[in-house]
């Protein structure tokens, strides 16, 4: 039905046919002419706001395409007199008031507003600037806004109520005071809707919300102190990611560059958080297999996703039993990383632990109370895989000729289980390939997965090993995490195992990621941790560093080791008057 | 908690605890506590299933409303078009000076008097105009006014 054609549309005196577009502009860009727009995302319900998709529809006059169904014989022009005039007049007043000195934002050459600007090579500004709010808000270790360079297109608005179901943000206030507010004008660290999952900082166009990279110059102080061990490790999903920037090509897993850049930096050690991902997956699969056999506090829900922990913790206390307490991997390497090197007679704070996340959520994580012992954090500081670019770009590293290096051991050993984490589902096949093999030696590798590997936000499995039938599903945004927790409380859905990431697709979408739009780069990069995957072992069981660890520090899995080192609890932060 | 919110809840009854109802229930809210404070704006989203930063969007994108405490009087004075070319621009800077009110201040310090700026007030004929608590007052002068609130204080200090 999709393909089916719906008659034609003239569009600057070409017939292009309609084949279930569901607006005009997305038949234009079909077209060819890739007008850009702020407000309108394909991830997002229509606005019609920012007014630069106007069109000349004939016999209905100037409307704004996005708005538009397209209809058989309309006649478009996209680049008439007026048409051009009205845009440029547009954009001109978007420019005139805020503050968009490009030279010195961070998210120059990456902004939409920017790049318009320049397209249309608007070079003077006739209208009167307006000074506006330049308050700058750092409070969240998450995320940064910046109101002067807001053009209220509110597509984060639009993602945090359509997609996450949370509403952390709105318009507030009216006219020239108009801006985009949490609920009482609080900053957003004070916010107690906010989850800091960072999606809203994925689709702004400019440089208003971005993931707080105030870290970055704390990690460059580490490395040139003489003083200081540093060691860093990269999550999953930036290996797919960070290319990108540098204009490799989307989804090619380049861990080798990443380590030779990242020895290039100045860290002294370099490994990678699929190694705690296995780890993660020996314990949280355990602690679901103990829960299984007794039947209790299931569904067990994943808790590697920070934005989804903070998401029980404020929003669904009632499920707090049910969240596995396996500490997700990158609050597991810390204190490995910790024991490590005061067992090999180091000091705990002289180890600094840097951890490269695609995720703004988990750079609050590490700033959780419990994560630190005797104020020393478990996990340093956190950077983004765009803020990897940034720090490579810095130190002058030419990325793109760099030669493969490997991960330093015992901590750089990784299966193809710790891998795929970084995927909506990946986390759930590697704790299914770590239970199956336990409950099943023989027929380890017998269980076909590709449906939890689809590009879907719900996703659902049952798994039959002897007489174990496990059911499991795998949900991304929480909105729809939302709708299943509601299900479940209702008696409508039975499972026994659910992963739950924060932001659609999993963490290949982070906000932390090269920023993007739509489905297709989704699956690009979760394919590349897929293809790496085939590359190395199938289990968590079978990761040798992971053995080793067991023996020489953690003594029993899910033992009082263990326990103390990689495990954690919750408490409820629901809103009380 | 409940009982806190009794007579909230009671409004949002009426309403049938719908979304869509939001203006006309803050506008009722608004006459029980003469302004819309945090908890209560949190308590009408919780009931109401929305977020809380949607009740504050609408309760700050109207004047109308006030999300600080409002004065005992409410002294509105209108800058409508017929009434700013008939004056009432000093008519209102008169009532500031005499509230002592400064930029951007629109409640007095004693809690006693709210000093708003309507654009109209449909009363175009008597411009300029200006209505305290629920009295019209037309073709004010500075003088009037002054002395009109001068009465009030009078009269709120014989009751106290």
């Amino acid at each position: 039905m999709e393909n089916k054609e719906q008659g034609f549309v003239t569009i600057e005196g070409k017939r292009v046919p309609i084949q279930g577009e569901k607006n005009l502009l997305e038949l234009i860009r079909k077209a060819g002419f890739n007008i850009v727009t702020f407000c309108y995302h394909p991830e997002l319900a229509v606005y019609g706001a920012c007014r630069l998709c106007l069109v000349e529809i004939e016999g209905m006059g100037i409307l704004a395409s996005c708005t538009v169904t397209p209809k058989d014989g309309m006649k478009v022009r996209v680049n008439s007199d007026e048409i051009r005039k009205l845009r440029r007049i547009n954009l001109e007043l978007l420019l005139s008031s805020g503050n968009h000195d490009c030279t010195l934002c961070s998210k120059s050459n990456n902004c939409k507003l920017q790049k318009l600007a320049k397209d249309m090579d608007v070079t003077e500004i006739r209208f009167k600037s307006k000074k506006l709010d330049s308050h700058k808000d750092a409070t969240s270790p998450a995320l940064v806004r910046d109101h002067s360079k807001c053009i209220l297109c509110g597509n984060c608005v639009r993602i945090c109520n359509e997609v996450q179901g949370i509403g952390a943000i709105d318009f507030a206030f009216r006219g020239f005071k108009s801006k985009i507010a949490t609920a009482f004008n609080k900053e957003l660290g004070e916010s107690h809707e906010c989850v800091s999952c960072g999606q809203c900082a994925r689709v702004c166009p400019t440089g208003a919300l971005m993931p707080n990279s105030s870290e970055i110059e704390e990690v460059f102080k580490a490395i040139n102190n003489p003083n200081k061990k540093v060691a860093v490790h990269i999550a999953p999903a930036v290996r797919v990611g960070l290319g990108e920037i540098f204009g490799l090509p989307a989804g090619e897993p380049i861990d080798g560059k990443i380590a030779t850049a990242l020895r290039m930096l100045g860290f002294d050690y370099v490994y990678d958080t699929a190694f705690a991902a296995d780890l993660t997956i020996v314990e949280e699969a355990t602690e679901f297999l103990n829960r299984f056999k007794k039947g209790t506090n299931l569904p067990q829900l994943t808790s590697c996703c920070p934005a989804w922990v903070n998401y029980v913790e404020k929003f669904a206390p009632e499920f707090i039993p049910n969240l596995s307490t396996a500490r997700s991997p990158m609050q597991m390497m810390g204190p490995i990383l910790k024991a490590d090197f005061e067992e090999k007679g180091g000091k705990r704070e002289d180890l600094v632990v840097v951890a490269v996340m695609p995720c703004s959520a988990k750079k609050a994580e590490a700033k959780r109370g419990e994560f630190y012992v005797d104020g020393n954090p478990d996990t340093d500081y956190v950077v983004t895989t765009v803020g990897l670019a940034r720090m490579i770009k810095e130190a002058g590293i030419d990325f793109v000729n760099l030669e493969n290096e490997w991960f330093d051991m015992p901590f750089g050993t990784k299966t193809g289980a710790g891998v795929i984490f970084g995927a909506s589902g990946g986390v759930m096949e590697a704790a299914l390939r770590y239970a199956v093999a336990e409950l099943d030696p023989e027929n380890a590798r017998s269980v076909k997965f590709s449906s939890l590997r689809e590009s879907k936000v719900f996703k659902e499995k049952t798994v039959t090993i002897g007489d174990a039938t496990i059911r499991v599903a795998v949900v991304s945004g929480l909105k729809n995490a939302r709708k299943l927790l509601d299900d479940i409380k209702a008696g409508k859905s039975h499972y026994d195992f659910i992963e739950v990431m924060s932001c659609q697709g999993g963490c290949v979408a982070g906000a932390g990621q090269p920023q993007f739009e739509g489905w297709a780069l989704r699956k690009t990069r979760a394919e590349g941790l897929y293809k790496e995957d085939t590359e190395l072992a199938y289990k968590s069981q079978d990761n040798s560093g992971v053995q080793a660890l067991y023996g020489r520090i953690l003594d029993k899995i899910g033992g009082p080791v263990a326990h103390k080192l990689l495990h954690t609890h919750y408490k409820s932060k629901k809103y009380q008057d | 908690m409940t009982e806190k919110f009794a007579p909230v809840d009671k409004i949002l009854k009426e309403h049938g605890c719908d979304p869509a109802k939001l203006i006309p229930i803050l506008q009722q809210v608004q006459d029980l506590y003469r302004y819309l404070p945090e908890d209560v704006m949190r308590h009408i989203a919780d009931k109401l299933e929305i977020s809380p930063a949607r009740v504050f969007g609408v309760a700050t994108f109207f004047a109308h409303f006030a999300i600080t405490p409002k004065g005992k009087h409410i002294i509105k004075v209108c800058n409508g078009t017929a009434c700013h070319v008939k004056g009432s621009s000093f008519v209102i800077n008169t009532v500031k000076d005499k509230l002592k009110l400064k930029e951007g201040q629109d409640t007095t310090e004693d809690g006693l008097f709210t000093l708003e700026c309507v654009s109209c007030l449909g009363a175009c004929g008597l411009a300029p105009v200006m209505v305290i608590d629920e009295t019209v007052h037309g073709q004010i002068t500075p003088a009037q006014a002054v002395k009109l609130i001068d009465e009030i204080i009078a009269a709120e200090a014989k009751h106290a």
